[in-house]
């Protein structure tokens, strides 16, 4: 399974078990609790309201200069409440990323799940360290000229980055566009690219 | 504490390893741990500090050599049994009987209570209202404290005793080092303070690099 998955033996998954179990018990875990987890990120909240906030950015200069400076607000419109998101923009001049050296910190309400890499020992030592050379093993080569900056979530602030619009963005609608925005784009591993003859 | 989980800026690690096509859960125990994680914190048995320490003082082998999610199984049940909350005893007893029978039945709620987890429910917030101004202003130099506390902080090793400018101010927030170890919380300003990488690293920085860490107000000096 490689180093993201060390194999979980079954007593892992018994302790589990046996935790779930003592906490219904003690009326501490409701019985529907484990249900609506996976019903939440694996359905409604994927990765996906920081991508519509991010595609109506790109359509909408409004909107944008509100999820720069009060994302608060501007999430919001889509009728969530998080107050502590920091959104960071990327230009011509300037690439951000994001990373938790400490533990994993990570927007969930707004980005969904995180992806295992972001979690594991690899990625929190090096993106602070070599962060050029972490982002060339994602495919994505940033030249010197570009300042890189790293924001390293060590308090409750949450992080997202604003890509820069793929030129033929305003091709798409804000749906079709949010479809193509990944959770790497908003980590700042990876661009947004378009398919040839999207539409 | 300067723990096995204060990676940042380690070497030895290798590549980033990604997983195409990664499901949300890898098997229906990762989405218990997110529901009685989620529940705990609601419920009050334990605050996010609490936890986090929780899972810093893991065996540091268990630590790299374990998954993410199993992290956080370990800093659960310790706190939890930290906080009497849970049994050890009884906590072995029933992971040696789903070993044993893995289809044993999970057990129900106590009669006559409703859903558990909707009574008790806080706010989970670290913002708190400022009861005094900040100290330092947008663009003051500071110089992060040399620190090694043997508990919970949030000053990672890379970045104490360093130069660093204020970036921005982000509010009043609870206290990690005192909320973590029952001693309320003590909350402070938090600015976002920007390092340039070689001030971090020296002649191992990569050209053109800037850090941003959020800090707690007693973590900085004026410069």
């Amino acid at each position: 399974m490689g180093k993201n998955h060390p194999n979980v033996d079954d007593y892992v998954i018994s302790r589990v078990r046996a935790l779930e179990s003592l906490l219904l018990e003690k009326g501490l875990l409701a019985p529907d609790a484990v249900d609506r987890v996976i019903r939440r990120y694996e359905a409604s909240t994927g990765p996906m309201l920081g991508a519509r906030a991010v595609a109506r950015a790109w359509r909408d200069p409004a909107y944008r200069h509100r999820l720069l400076n009060d994302p608060t607000a501007a999430l919001g419109d889509f009728g969530v409440t998080y107050d502590r998101l920091v959104v960071v923009e990327n230009t011509p001049a300037r690439h951000n990323v994001v990373v938790c050296t400490l533990c994993s910190c990570y927007p969930w309400d707004v980005m969904g799940l995180p992806p295992t890499w972001y979690k594991m020992p690899a990625y929190r030592s090096r993106a602070v360290s070599e962060p050029r050379q972490v982002l060339a093993e994602f495919g994505l080569v940033v030249p010197p000229e570009r300042e890189i900056r790293v924001w390293d979530s060590s308090a409750e602030l949450r992080y997202m980055v604003l890509p820069m619009a793929p030129a033929s963005a305003a091709r798409l609608d804000e749906d079709a566009l949010a479809a193509h925005i990944t959770r790497e784009a908003l980590i700042g591993v990876a661009e947004v690219h378009l398919p040839d003859g999207a539409s | 504490m300067d723990g096995v989980h204060d990676l940042g800026g380690m070497h030895g690690f290798g590549p980033v390893e990604r997983e195409e096509n990664e499901p949300p859960f890898h098997g229906r125990w990762e989405a218990v741990v997110v529901a009685i994680e989620a529940a705990m914190l609601a419920v009050g048995c334990y605050n996010i500090d609490e936890f986090r320490h929780g899972i810093e003082r893991m065996d540091p082998a268990h630590y790299l050599g374990s998954s993410y999610f199993e992290h956080w199984l370990d800093g659960i049940a310790r706190v939890l049994m930290e906080k009497g909350v849970v049994d050890a005893a009884d906590l072995d007893a029933r992971t040696r009987l789903f070993q044993e029978r893995p289809d044993a039945p999970l057990g129900a709620p106590p009669a006559g209570t409703g859903p558990a987890a909707g009574a008790g429910r806080r706010a989970l917030t670290s913002f708190r209202t400022p009861v005094a101004p900040p100290r330092f202003a947008i663009g003051s130099a500071v110089t992060t404290r040399t620190m090694h506390p043997a508990g919970h902080t949030r000053l990672p090793r890379y970045a104490r005793g360093k130069r660093g400018v204020i970036e921005a101010h982000r509010g009043f927030h609870v206290f990690p080092d005192t909320s973590a170890h029952g001693l309320g919380d003590q909350p402070q300003h938090v600015y976002s303070v920007r390092f340039e990488a070689h001030d971090l690293w020296g002649e191992a920085a990569e050209p053109n690099q800037r850090i941003y860490i959020d800090l707690w107000e007693s973590y900085l000096l004026a410069a």
